[in-house]
């Protein structure tokens, strides 16, 4: 309500009119609702899921069935975006496609979460040499550029999904536990916590149920950009061969797959990667509009 | 001096964790490295062979003593694939791509500064909201994928750049190296936009600025002198920060474009098997980080004096 504080002395009618409206006006300008970036990423991304996940609604195809006689056709009424080289409906790859790498980035986002939300919040709480030691192995982490330690720890792990999680764990942490802790460092400082201190709560309670809960809304607005950045990991790894392994659909595979065809078939190179783009942007809308939403002022 | 001291020693812990994870690497392939690495048709001799090479038959101590030892000696192993020294292998490769970190870091900057301006001096408005949403595209955009259509589209419809390679002479390079680096520029925009439109609102919004404006100091001067000036110190910063990212993106690039440089050299070797190189390279990469981190620093602190008394 700083709206209201900082409108003129209160007595005149007009000044309370005043300050009645900035009251009335300032709840409804931080309704989620009234997000534009907000509202246009969740529509984005819940177009999207609702395809990927009703697929079979939306299509009649075995992703992975070959026909022979129907490869490299042009878009058709019994083929929405035309087949592959084997014969593959476009359509039904993309969103059996999108079905892999869609769950393979949501459940890949909750391990670093959780592993840098509680490395960060034990360095910001008890600084000192935990503090030291757990801020230095981010350093080392993040000398490492994300793609170059995510590709080469895949390649030494082996390809497939579980690589992919624990490589992307591995790496992604960091950037959640420089976030917690920087939050819970100023966090510490207030009142609530040091009351808490005061009563003679454990350390444990005091992170987990009164500072982790007022901090971790910046961990999951960078979680948003986070997904966007392990979509591109695992289509990436799957574009070289080494994620998702054939024949599951998957975009990074179909992008790979395409890119013989470029010059006569541009499609089977083009859609699979506007697909990713289009979910990048609206998990990134989404980001955009809570981070508008939870941190006004900014 | 007392700053460029503190940076030196603070650096050589995360130097030596860097060895220590490119060490590390070889003890996460599933079950014995040198089996693993050889394949199912390696004979018992050449698997001997590569565990005395590495120091497999040894304590971990032991081995890590020994990666550093050869390290230090600027001995970065053998390749399996090439039968020739790693360290060898990555010097002639590395000329490529530091051209193509500069060349891309220059071209983020070029492309970002104007848009960057465009959405700071009309803050909400279209024009901003433009600049806002357009960059979010790239964000999520694969870069092998960008580089595959820049790559069909200029290079082999309309023939404006050479497909692959990485040219000769200054001039050849320039143009040969145009659309690797736009593909890598393209991708880093985004986050350079975002931090340069910050910042430039920022130091709109300060005195100084309200007080050239008082003196009647026309808007581009206004904006060329005084906030530009001011805005591209944290623009340095934003660029030095995301050097991994930039480097990063430079390894698959290079992969289509068939640069020969040490991405490229990476994910081939990583279809060769060859593990060696792919270890090597992961540290050059991260000491490149790491030496990079430190010059931006000391270029930060040199542009703006009240960084070197900073805790």
């Amino acid at each position: 309500m700083s709206a209201v504080s900082i409108t003129p002395a209160a007595g005149s009618p007009e000044s309370s009119s005043q300050a009645g409206a900035a009251e009335r006006a300032q709840p409804r300008r931080h309704r989620w609702y009234r997000q534009p970036a907000l509202m246009a990423g969740l529509a984005i991304v819940g177009l999207i899921l609702f395809l990927v996940i009703a697929a079979p609604i939306f299509t009649s195809y075995n992703p992975d069935a070959q026909n022979l006689n129907a490869t490299l056709q042009g878009v058709s009424a019994h083929h929405l975006l035309g087949t592959d080289q084997e014969g593959r409906d476009t359509w039904t790859r993309l969103l059996y496609g999108g079905r892999t790498d869609l769950r393979i980035a949501f459940i890949a986002v909750l391990f670093p979460f959780c592993l840098g939300t509680i490395l960060g919040s034990l360095a910001g709480y008890f600084g000192g040499w935990v503090d030291l030691v757990i801020m230095r192995l981010v350093d080392i982490v993040v000398a490492f550029p994300f793609f170059v330690l995510i590709i080469a720890l895949v390649f030494v792990l082996g390809p497939g999904e579980r690589s992919i999680y624990v490589a992307i764990t591995l790496v992604g942490w960091v950037s959640y536990a420089r976030i917690v802790r920087g939050e819970i460092l100023v966090a510490k400082r207030q009142e609530y916590v040091l009351a808490a201190q005061s009563g003679g709560l454990s350390n444990l309670r005091i992170i987990g149920r009164h500072l982790l809960p007022n901090v971790i809304t910046q961990a999951i607005i960078y979680a948003m950009s986070d997904i966007v950045q392990d979509i591109l990991a695992i289509v990436t790894l799957s574009y070289l061969g080494l994620g998702i392994q054939p024949p599951a659909p998957d975009w990074g595979t179909m992008i790979s797959d395409g890119q013989n065809f470029l010059t006569t078939h541009w499609q089977l190179t083009t859609i699979p990667g506007v697909a990713v783009v289009i979910t990048g942007l609206g998990l990134s809308l989404i980001g955009d509009g809570l981070a508008d939403l939870l941190r006004p002022g900014q | 001096m007392t700053f460029v001291l503190r940076r030196l020693v603070l650096l050589v812990p995360t130097a030596l964790g860097v060895t220590i994870i490119a060490f590390f690497m070889i003890h996460l392939i599933p079950g014995d490295p040198a089996r693993t690495i050889l394949g199912i048709h390696a004979t018992p001799q050449k698997i001997a062979i590569l565990h005395h090479q590495w120091g497999l038959d040894r304590p971990l101590a032991d081995q890590y003593w020994l990666f550093m030892d050869r390290l230090l000696h600027g001995n970065l192993g053998q390749s399996l694939y090439y039968g020739t020294s790693v360290g060898g292998l990555i010097t002639s490769r590395l000329p490529p791509t530091l051209w193509l970190i500069i060349y891309a870091g220059v071209l983020g900057v070029v492309i970002s500064i104007p848009l960057a301006m465009i959405a700071a001096t009309r803050k909400d408005g279209i024009r901003d909201h433009v600049v806002r949403v357009v960059p979010l595209l790239g964000l999520g955009m694969p870069s092998f994928w960008l580089a595959l259509i820049l790559q069909t589209v200029l290079a082999v419809k309309y023939r404006l750049f050479p497909v692959t390679g990485y040219g000769s002479g200054i001039l050849g390079h320039l143009h040969t190296m145009f659309l690797p680096s736009l593909t890598v520029a393209i991708a880093l925009c985004p986050v350079v936009i975002r931090s340069l439109r910050a910042s430039m609102l920022n130091v709109l919004g300060a005195d100084f600025v309200t007080t050239a404006r008082a003196k009647g100091i026309p808007g581009h001067r206004l904006f060329v002198r005084h906030v530009l000036r001011n805005a591209v110190i944290p623009a340095v910063t934003v660029l030095g920060i995301n050097i991994g990212f930039l480097i990063g993106g430079t390894v698959i690039v290079e992969q289509v474009f068939a640069v020969p440089g040490i991405g490229n050299l990476m994910i081939n070797s990583i279809f060769q098997r060859d593990f060696p190189v792919v270890q090597a390279v992961a540290l050059v990469f991260g000491i490149m980080v790491v030496l990079v981190n430190l010059l931006t620093d000391m270029a930060y602190a040199a542009l703006d004096p009240r960084v070197r008394f900073d805790r």
